[in-house]
């Protein structure tokens, strides 16, 4: 059965696409901080979002971490000067980086410069960033497993001239050397596109 | 019918077999998560033997534009910036992680950090000058530390000490002393301006670098490089491998150069003088054609800077302490030459170094207390002060398993203190080995 071609559009600013990567992002980390059992799952609630159920976390500390991160990738996400923002979990112990959350962003330039906004409907978004969040929930099946307590941090690429708060240091890209990659789906609001990928190190067992 | 000939007309001598089953490192299985985002292209391309195109400026197959794209993406990387959100205020996520392994947290607490030295060994004649660095640990798990004219060697196995250097008064008093990385061959620098390089093992000198104008007072290694910094200001790099040593000279201090310290990669210099500037030199800018040699010049300690360290746990951070008119810590981003933070000791700043186990720094001081005080980084809190010497820590170094630190004063005193932890205590997950090798695996 078709579905019905003829959904109303939305109109979607910049200000507003911003908000909707930020806010994408910041469930999305707190999904993969919760599915990856970087925090206890115990310090988690339920929340429902994008018609799914969503875990945020309730520890004060990362809540404000996030929230004020994402603030910050609203504003460069406004100025159209973001580039990907990652998510890092590394190892507490040995400080080693295991799983790499890239999420790219491509920005429309015409947008960021003449200030015009787009059509697109808002369910269509939802449905996009659904169809991500349950992957994320779903990678548990290939991600090889974090038995160690780890720590996350994000990285933000930026373009040259953007502005930096003094909460921002620079920092180099933490890579994980031959990373296993998936691909997962993106999700577009016309303004900005954002594409998710997961690099993982290579779990020891697999290797011939 | 020539079958041979007619063959090699369709093949050249020096064509290469496709290997028809070649397994691709990555992608081992063909699970495709997301069909849009598989590079059909690629794939295509692979399968039907990759043979070399000629490129067509009108057309460019479309693998090729992607695959331009796609480098196109990663050398962006030079063109954007990559910051890491660091909120100072939160460090409730280590918090957290404490209670989230209740069978680790004994670990995890703060260890016991003991305030009194482990060990303290005579040093007579060790001389009271700030701009020298008398003492030094090597790899090799010996201590080499300069008393007057002569260089002593204690092995930290035994207790055994011994005289490496011994030199007459027109030669001496040692000015520096520095292990190479194979913690064998010993740089010592003097007064009257020469660096002799000494085998710790036959114990006998090697080789005479002469080229500065006055005393050496600091030296660093890169491999086989040996950096020194002088009196008359300049910083030599030498190539030991070379008969010509001196492989170029950085300017830039007008003062001597106290501190020298190459960081943890091996590209960059950091130097601290008695100007009160610290510079930072890159290796590949060691051409003069730029109007400076230095790639960044920090102005705002007040005083000497002797003490430098480069942070083992986050890359491009830099440590420094300033003498007795500045007396503070500051902390600098390499990359941009931003000074990230500054902490006022009260007291004369002589040595830092970073505890390589846990995220800690240390720092040694002058008067009032001539203490070492312990810091948790980067909240800069004070985790422990160790007292017991009597005049200035002038000089200090830290044993090759890092957890160990030695200081030395004027106070004819050389102290050991088990500062950075205890190596019986390290947590088992830290290891990498696997404890159960032999046992077979089970697909």
């Amino acid at each position: 059965m078709a579905s019905s071609k003829t959904a109303t559009k939305d109109i979607i600013t910049l200000r507003g696409s911003a908000a909707i990567v930020s806010e994408f992002f910041g469930y999305a980390a707190n999904s993969i901080l919760y599915n990856r059992g970087v925090y206890p799952e115990e310090s988690f609630a339920k929340v429902k979002k994008y018609g799914l159920p969503l875990l945020l976390t309730q520890d004060e500390g990362v809540k404000s971490f996030i929230s004020n991160l994402n603030s910050q990738l609203s504003e460069w996400l406004e100025a159209g000067k973001l580039q990907r923002i990652v998510l890092v979990i590394m190892s507490k112990a040995t400080n080693e980086v295991l799983e790499r959350w890239n999420f790219s962003i491509q920005t429309d330039e015409e947008v960021v410069e003449k200030g015009v906004s787009r059509e697109k409907s808002d369910k269509e978004i939802m449905r996009e960033i659904q169809a991500i969040m349950r992957q994320i929930i779903s990678s548990i099946t290939y991600l090889p497993c974090l038995d160690e307590p780890c720590i996350f941090d994000v990285l933000a690429y930026t373009d040259k001239e953007a502005e930096v708060p003094i909460t921002w240091i620079e920092s180099d890209a933490k890579l994980i050397e031959n990373p296993q990659m998936v691909k997962l789906h993106s999700f577009d609001t016309k303004i900005h596109k954002v594409d998710t990928l997961v690099s993982y190190k290579n779990d020891e067992w697999d290797e011939e | 019918m020539d079958a041979g000939r007619y063959r090699s007309s369709l093949r050249s001598p020096l064509s290469d077999q496709m290997p028809l089953r070649k397994k691709p490192r990555r992608d081992l299985d063909r699970f495709i998560p997301n069909r849009s985002a598989m590079d059909f292209d690629f794939a295509h391309f692979m399968l039907t033997g990759g043979k070399v195109e000629k490129e067509c400026a009108a057309q460019c197959s479309p693998s090729k534009c992607a695959y331009r794209k796609h480098l196109a993406e990663i050398f962006n990387i030079n063109r954007s910036r990559i910051l890491s959100f660091k909120d100072k205020d939160s460090p409730s996520k280590d918090v957290f992680q404490e209670s989230f392994s209740p069978a680790q947290t004994p670990a995890k607490r703060r260890r016991h950090i003991p305030t009194s030295a482990e060990k303290t060994l005579d040093a007579p004649d060790l001389l009271d000058d700030f701009y020298l660095n008398l003492l030094d640990w090597g790899s090799g798990n010996f201590l080499a530390i300069a008393l007057g004219n002569l260089v002593y060697l204690w092995n930290a196995m035994n207790g055994d000490a011994s005289v490496l250097v011994a030199v007459e008064d027109d030669v001496g008093p040692v000015t520096s002393v520095r292990w190479a990385p194979d913690g064998r061959h010993l740089a010592v620098g003097f007064t009257n301006s020469h660096v002799q390089i000494w085998d710790s093992s036959t114990s006998k000198l090697v080789r005479t670098l002469k080229g500065h104008r006055l005393r050496v007072g600091s030296l660093d290694w890169n491999n086989s490089i040996l950096t020194t910094g002088g009196m008359d200001c300049l910083i030599i790099n030498n190539d030991l491998r070379i008969r010509s040593h001196g492989i170029n000279v950085y300017e830039g201090h007008s003062q001597e150069v106290c501190g020298l310290k190459w960081s943890v990669s091996g590209k960059e210099l950091a130097s601290g003088g008695n100007d009160n500037l610290i510079h930072i030199w890159n290796m590949s800018m060691a051409s003069t054609n730029s109007a400076t040699q230095w790639r960044h010049r920090m102005e705002e300690h007040t005083s000497a800077v002797k003490a430098l360290a480069w942070c083992p746990f986050q890359s491009n951070l830099l440590a420094s302490g300033g003498g007795v008119g500045d007396q503070s810590i500051k902390f600098w981003n390499s990359n941009t030459g931003a000074c990230l933070n500054s902490v006022n000791t009260g007291s004369q700043v002589c040595c830092l170094l970073w505890n390589r186990h846990e995220h800690e720094l240390l720092s040694s001081h002058g008067f009032n207390d001539n203490q070492l005080i312990l810091w948790k980084y980067p909240s800069m809190l004070k985790l422990s002060e160790l007292y017991g010497h009597t005049k200035r820590v002038l000089y200090m170094t830290q044993s090759p398993d890092g957890y160990t630190v030695a200081s030395g004063a004027p106070d004819e005193t050389l102290r050991l203190w088990k500062v950075f932890g205890d190596p019986g205590k390290v947590k088992p997950a830290a290891k990498m080995t696997e404890p159960f090798p032999n046992v077979a695996r089970i697909r």
